[in-house]
């Protein structure tokens, strides 16, 4: 028995030096892999504890934000949805938006509202923010199921040769998520001033991207490039495609995804430069 | 065979800011920015080289006082915050529990806790599985495990939180003061865990005020000082050295115009209860020979509350006044205080000038084990134990 715990000892050695750090440890990211789950199955918990309607709120959100802007910008303003019926057009738009604003804005509060756990256990920070992006996943497919008799009511044709685009989609708008929300997460812990900036910067980028409008509205296209920077633009695009049968504008698309994965980088490489004092800072 | 666990020369810095609250507002940083010199820090360092090594299934505490730098070395060891310098090499699976019921949330039900709190303590799923029965055993809740945690009493809450922890089973476990709380039937049961922690070969790192726990689990002490090892032997030889250290801390303390406070003894290297305590204390004067109307000694417990007292206001004439010293000498035939941490005090009436200069010493009083029935837990004992016979 104790010659197997000295055997097992001797096999892992494990060191900490102040004089060299390291960049992402996957191998340790991978054994901690279980707590990405736990952290995701707490929140979602927790989220829907003490709600009457419970899961039915991440359906019915989307549901009312649907009305009302077919009501106002389909109806009311005419604003163009090529050539898909308004609500879903909005709809395909919202489901995708939704989950990145909420991942957006759990995962920038995410090492705040964790603080007490990070201050008295070690385990890889970016199980936070990634974990708390995983929550809004969970209303994504909870809204889903809603998106299907939506599009059957409407009676929309649906290219199936082009389905791949949808879980493309999903993973844009995670890599979308996780580059602003890691920024930011690591930043809000550093100076509070970011927690005022979060909910303005969302409102902002609702606008900025082609959510309840088509980029093809936009008359001039200096404007048009500045919209496709937004990194959902890629994502809402792409699912969209199965639907509309529309060419892809590939430039506009690429530049989406680089916007995305440059916002990414500079995301992670902040989040892991400040991670080891998030303690001392929290 | 090499040791579980290497430190080599392990150093933190803080910078201190003295006007800034707990976080940095990007006003502040953006004002320092451009003003130089202003918002300079203070650095200061909270462990200052600290070296040691511990052997596969050696236990070692590490006491000191409040400051020393104990928390600091144990967040450092624990991965939670980084060393400025120095280097740490682990050899075997580490768990360390700063805190009991980390992660805990109040609308979660007992049952979901444990899983949480599980994993987060690095427990695997399957593990947590398999130990689920005993946990809940352990911590005597299984009727409550799918109410949500915000309807447990306090105590149940704890004793869920360290039931968790006790079924870990790391090669190396870290523990800081987390036994300070909870009832004491629970702390009984917990210190026989940690006990068996230790005897069944694993490594145990303890931080810890308990210096009657301490001697219990681990052989082996180190002291720190000032963020720095200030001695590291045999746990009973570190103690020893603790406790005298702490009752000759320097309580030169003014009590009135022109008189001094200069030596407050009370108490040898280690007080057990029911033996025979010597004090000596020494006041120090300018010009005349002071008027002592009163002079009393007092114990209190360390929340404040008053358990003894020493009246000395008849014996001033038997004070002994050499030049512009008096010194008070004696002792207490019997101090029957159940064990625990105590301070003392000094009320005086001098010169017309009435005080108290409190926390001038701290007792320690630790078990004198000589009966032959088993104890009580002190908390169960009260502060003092009478004695008595029956007819």
């Amino acid at each position: 028995m104790i010659s197997n715990l000295t055997q097992a000892q001797e096999q892992q050695e494990f060191v900490v030096d102040a004089d060299k750090r390291r960049l992402f440890d996957f191998q340790e990211i991978w054994h901690y892999k279980e707590l990405f789950y736990f952290f995701t199955w707490r929140d979602i918990k927790i989220k829907y504890k003490q709600t009457a309607l419970g899961f039915l709120w991440a359906i019915l959100q989307p549901l009312l934000m649907m009305v009302i802007f077919t009501f106002f910008f389909g109806r009311a303003l005419n604003v163009p949805s090529q050539n898909l019926p308004y609500p879903v057009f909005v709809f395909s738009g919202l489901l995708l938006w939704n989950t990145f604003s909420t991942g957006l804005t759990n995962s920038a509060n995410s090492m705040i509202n964790n603080a007490q756990i990070i201050k008295k256990i070690y385990f890889p920070r970016l199980v936070i923010p990634v974990s708390s992006i995983l929550v809004a996943v969970f209303d994504f497919m909870m809204a889903f199921v809603l998106f299907i008799p939506i599009l059957i009511f409407y009676q929309q044709p649906v290219a199936f040769s082009a389905l791949w685009s949808w879980p493309l989609a999903i993973l844009v708008t995670l890599t979308a998520t996780l580059g602003p929300g890691t920024l930011l997460a690591a930043l809000n812990v550093k100076y509070r001033d970011f927690r005022y900036v979060i909910p303005f910067l969302v409102q902002v980028l609702f606008f900025l991207t082609p959510v309840i409008y088509p980029v093809s509205m936009l008359k001039y296209p200096v404007l048009q490039y500045v919209i496709v920077l937004s990194p959902m633009y890629a994502a809402i695009e792409l699912f969209r495609y199965p639907l509309t049968g529309a060419e892809l504008n590939s430039t506009f698309i690429l530049l989406s995804l680089a916007s995305s994965v440059i916002i990414l980088f500079a995301g992670l490489l902040y989040f892991k430069r400040t991670e080891d004092f998030f303690a001392d800072f929290a | 065979m090499k040791p579980i666990l290497e430190v080599h020369h392990l150093a933190k810095k803080y910078k201190i800011k003295h006007l800034s609250g707990g976080y940095l507002s990007l006003r502040e940083r953006m004002l320092t920015a451009f003003k130089p010199g202003n918002g300079k820090a203070e650095d200061f360092w909270a462990v200052n080289d600290v070296s040691f090594e511990v052997q596969a299934g050696e236990s070692i505490a590490i006491i000191g006082h409040n400051g020393a730098g104990k928390s600091t070395l144990l967040k450092i060891l624990s991965k939670i915050t980084p060393p400025t310098k120095g280097k740490i090499i682990t050899r075997g699976r580490m768990a360390s529990l700063l805190e009991v019921g980390t992660g805990f949330h109040p609308e979660l039900t007992g049952r979901e806790n444990i899983f949480f709190n599980g994993s987060l303590l690095g427990m695997k799923r399957k593990e947590i599985e398999a130990k689920f029965d005993e946990i809940i055993d352990f911590a005597g809740v299984e009727k409550f495990l799918d109410t949500p945690l915000k309807h447990y009493s306090s105590g149940m809450q704890l004793r869920l939180a360290f039931s968790v922890a006790a079924f870990l089973e790391p090669e190396i476990l870290v523990i800081d003061e987390v036994l300070a709380v909870g009832d004491a039937e629970f702390q009984k049961k917990c210190l026989g865990k940690m006990e068996d922690v230790s005897k069944s070969g694993r490594t145990i790192l303890f931080v810890s005020h308990d210096l009657a726990a301490v001697e219990k689990l681990c052989p082996k002490t180190i002291l720190l000082k000032d963020g720095k090892i200030h001695m590291a032997d045999d746990t009973g030889k570190v103690i020893n050295h603790y406790l005298h250290t702490k009752l000759k801390a320097s309580v030169s303390r003014e009590l009135t115009t022109g008189l001094r406070l200069i030596e407050f003894h009370l108490g040898s290297d280690r007080i057990v209860s029911n033996a025979t305590i010597p004090f000596d204390i020494v006041l120090e004067h300018d010009g005349d020979r002071p008027v002592i109307n009163e002079f009393c000694i007092i114990i209190y417990t360390l929340r404040g509350f008053r358990v003894a007292i020493l009246d000395l206001r008849n014996y001033a004439n038997q004070f002994e006044y050499i030049e512009n010293r008096v010194r008070i000498t004696g002792s207490i035939v019997k101090l029957n205080l159940v064990e625990g941490e105590y301070t003392a005090s000094l009320h005086y009436g001098i010169n017309f000038t009435v005080g108290e200069a409190s926390d001038l010493a701290s007792i320690s009083v630790s078990d004198d084990c000589n009966t032959s029935v088993r104890k009580y837990q002190p908390q169960y004992r009260g502060v003092m134990e009478l004695d008595f016979k029956v007819n």
